[in-house]
């Protein structure tokens, strides 16, 4: 007993000094220099459009109608202040019958024919549920589709997918991919100025 | 003989010639596509061996009081902290006060944060004004990150303020870290002392950790972190107006200093519910990259700083080795499971039955797999995609690396601790074969080491499978699944394996937020904790008052190859013959049904 006494005031003074320290001063200093080097990033790189918020080019959201491209299905319906995933496991009836059920929407709303086999990222929930991208494939798949809605030609959004094609980071760092929101905002521009 | 007419037989040879083409770019394109998974693979690996040995060598200096590069810096703040505290940084501590010390500091930190979640609706920095937590989730998260466990039963954005992530989660992501850290240091005294009644001082150990080692590292990451898009701000959650007319609601927050000694300390818990899938969280390529090395960082350099402080830098490179070398088993075994994607999926129309579920686009599968090798090895816990969503063998590999007691690098300290008790379990072996006393570093193993290496390696796994085995017969229990059929055993065996491990990573589809799992997840959190650090000290404490034996012709060499062998036999054999069973009856036979087009 008479070792716990004589640690007391060390573990109590530390605590609070490390407490003040780890858990004040350094998220804070953090936040002083990011909020002043990258105010945007730091911010949760928003995209702002006339002056209206439209969403964070890191967040995917909601595209349902035919003239934008989709994203990927989100379990929690790309509500931002609720991510999550279905954690069905890899034999859940329940995971087959509703990739099924978005394999045939896909196949249906852009034309395809039932033997065609689907990109995985268009029918496949992703972890967070606020994935902002899809495969470079799963943009094509959704051209004419688009094309068609917006009355453009096929040559001109495929050309806006090329155009929106994140590479891999040195080539080795990640997926190619396209960003939903981006190309879907520079889809609007485009509509808007023809 | 039938003749063909020309033109059949040219558009013959054209097609052959386009198949040709087709094959080769696919071929092609295959090739590509591997070189670039091995070059991500050797880049990281690369990386982290680069950075670990000159760690190593600063963690040891640091702890062995001698001078660095940057003592001038930090020597001021660490004796300012020594004179408020009232500690005598020369006062040294046997096993026992050193456990009494950390016992004390570890209370400490529960209690504050169990308090901060009941008070956050009256405490500043909650610009939602989220209120309490309910008390058994609140209790399960204290313990959870006073463990270094950080395993969440609650979802992040919903539940806890500003205040509550930064004061009591940060914090407690850079103590349970040095906590771990100063037991490892205290352990390894143990080694290096001869005729010694003492093990160092916690207080010392402590506030080096974290002045010298964690704080600076933190302070690098997040503003690295922060380059890339990872969020901190303090503001309020903001409204975008949707392209489609629709309105969504952005979670914002301190992330990036959090999301640093997150990895670094080998904590896990996130920001946010999804983890580092979110995209705040882990925005880019880069970002998923900094956090696999980071969170194998400072436990991949303990071996070396090992090897530095007992002056045998082979050493070192001995017990790296076994490590790595479970670690390529295990990441080749997972990576080859997950490519090999569903068939299920497959026959449904899936392209390739690539198994995207529980992934971003922006990794892909094999940064999810060397992310969930590297979480699970390494007791961190966070994720960048949803292991429950694995193919039932990569799961499989998971579960084995919680299963055996995190030591294929292991949690900040703890990992190397975990080594050292399959080490001694190893020369008893060695030991038995050649008719000698076993002796390990040059200290002679007794009845009392082997008594609590066995406690330290056992008490964790008996947890385990009898808290899993009370989950599994009672309805509190089976009403939480999210999995039918054999998946759903796994599910349970992956909570109180992360729990026991200390890991804090989820087959996420349970429903962990009951009384039922709040409660026993604590009890697995913290016998997986104090279990294996209270016998370590033990076991220091008693050797060393031992004196050194000189090596002699006799002596079983410890820096060879043949131990880096047996220590890696020693491990896999323990971990098979403790949890083959339960392995077969969940991760290998779902793999067997799913093959046979079995769904639940």
């Amino acid at each position: 007993m008479f070792e716990f006494a004589k640690e007391i005031r060390p573990a109590v003074t530390l605590f609070l000094a490390f407490t003040l320290l780890t858990g004040l001063a350094y998220p804070l200093f953090i936040t002083g220099i990011v909020q002043t080097a990258m105010p945007a990033k730091a911010e949760g790189s928003l995209l702002v459009v006339d002056g209206r918020i439209v969403g964070s080019e890191l967040i995917g959201q909601t595209f349902q109608s035919p003239g934008y491209f989709h994203g990927r299905p989100s379990y929690v319906n790309y509500s931002a202040n609720g991510s999550g995933a279905s954690n069905l496991g890899p034999t859940s009836a329940r995971l087959m019958e509703e990739v099924s059920r978005r394999i045939d929407q896909v196949r249906r709303e852009n034309g395809l024919s039932t033997d065609q086999s689907v990109p995985a990222d268009l029918v496949l929930t992703s972890g967070s549920g606020l994935d902002p991208h899809i495969s470079r494939q799963g943009a094509i798949e959704q051209v004419a589709r688009v094309a068609e809605a917006r009355g453009l030609t096929h040559s001109a959004v495929q050309a806006l997918v090329d155009q929106n094609v994140e590479p891999a980071m040195l080539g080795i760092l990640g997926q190619e991919r396209v960003n939903v929101l981006r190309l879907n905002l520079a889809l609007d521009e485009v509509t808007r100025e023809s | 003989m039938i003749l063909y007419p020309a033109n059949v037989s040219q558009i013959n040879l054209e097609t052959i010639k386009s198949y040709q083409i087709i094959s080769l770019r696919l071929f092609h394109s295959k090739a590509t596509k591997m070189s670039m998974e091995f070059g991500y693979i050797a880049l990281l690996l690369g990386t982290l061996i680069v950075l670990a040995v000159p760690t190593g060598r600063y963690i040891a200096k640091v702890f062995n009081g001698e001078p660095t590069r940057v003592t001038p810096l930090f020597r001021p703040v660490e004796k300012a902290f020594y004179r408020m505290a009232g500690v005598d940084e020369t006062r040294e501590m046997s096993w026992k006060s050193y456990v009494a010390a950390l016992l004390i500091f570890n209370a400490l930190g529960l209690a504050a944060v169990f308090l901060l979640q009941e008070l956050q609706g009256f405490l500043p920095f909650n610009p939602q004004n989220l209120g309490a937590v309910r008390w058994d989730t609140a209790l399960n998260t204290a313990v959870s990150f006073t463990t270094n466990t950080n395993w969440q039963a609650y979802s992040g954005e919903q539940t806890m303020s500003y205040l509550t992530q930064m004061l009591g989660l940060t914090v407690q992501n850079f103590l349970s870290a040095a906590v771990g850290l100063s037991a490892a240091m205290a352990v390894i005294r143990g080694f290096t002392r001869k005729n010694a009644a003492t093990l160092g001082n916690f207080w010392v150990d402590l506030t080096r950790s974290a002045l010298y080692l964690l704080l600076p590292l933190a302070l690098i990451w997040a503003l690295l972190f922060a380059s890339q898009g990872v969020i901190q701000t303090l503001g309020p959650y903001v409204i975008a107006h949707t392209l489609e007319g629709g309105e969504q609601v952005i979670s914002l927050g301190p992330v990036a200093s959090q999301e640093a000694i997150k990895f670094l300390g080998t904590n896990g818990g996130g920001f946010f519910n999804a983890n580092s899938a979110h995209p705040f969280e882990n925005p880019t390529p880069l970002t998923d990259f900094l956090q696999v090395l980071a969170m194998l960082l400072i436990a991949a350099s303990l071996p070396f700083a090992f090897g530095a402080m007992v002056n045998n830098p082979r050493q070192g490179w001995a017990i790296f080795a076994a490590m790595f070398i479970l670690y390529l088993m295990g990441l080749g075994f997972a990576l080859w499971a997950e490519e090999q994607g569903s068939p299920l999926l497959e026959r449904l129309g899936v392209a390739g039955g690539v198994n995207m579920e529980g992934k971003e686009v922006r990794f892909g599968i094999v940064p999810s797999v060397l992310f969930a090798q590297s979480t699970t090895v390494t007791s961190d816990g966070g994720v960048n995609s949803m292991h429950d969503s694995f193919m039932p063998l990569a799961g499989l590999v998971l579960l084995f690396n919680m299963c055996i007691g995190e030591v294929i690098f292991g949690g900040v300290g703890v990992g190397l601790i975990g080594i050292f008790f399959y080490a001694i379990m190893t020369m008893f072996l060695a030991g038995l074969m050649i008719g000698r006393t076993p002796e390990l570093f040059g200290k002679k193993l007794e009845p009392f080491e082997m008594r609590m290496a066995v406690i330290g390696l056992l008490a964790p796994s008996i947890a385990l499978l009898m808290l899993a085995g009370l989950a599994i017969v009672l309805p509190q229990g089976l009403l939480s699944l999210n999995n039918g059929g054999p998946h759903g055993l796994s599910e349970i065996l992956y909570a109180f394996a992360s729990a026991c491990g200390n890991n804090g990573s989820a087959f996420a589809g349970l429903n962990a937020n009951t009384t039922f799992y709040n409660l026993t997840l604590s009890l697995a959190m913290l016998v997986g904790r104090f279990a294996t650090i209270l016998p370590a000290l033990a076991i220091a404490g008693s050797l060393a008052a031992k004196r050194i034996v000189p090596a002699s012709t006799a002596t079983f060499p410890v820096a060879s190859p043949l131990f880096v062998i047996m220590l890696v036999g020693t491990v896999i054999i323990v971990g098979a013959l403790t949890f083959f069973p339960v392995f077969v009856l969940g991760p290998i036979l779902e793999h067997l049904l799913m093959q046979a087009g079995r769904t639940f």
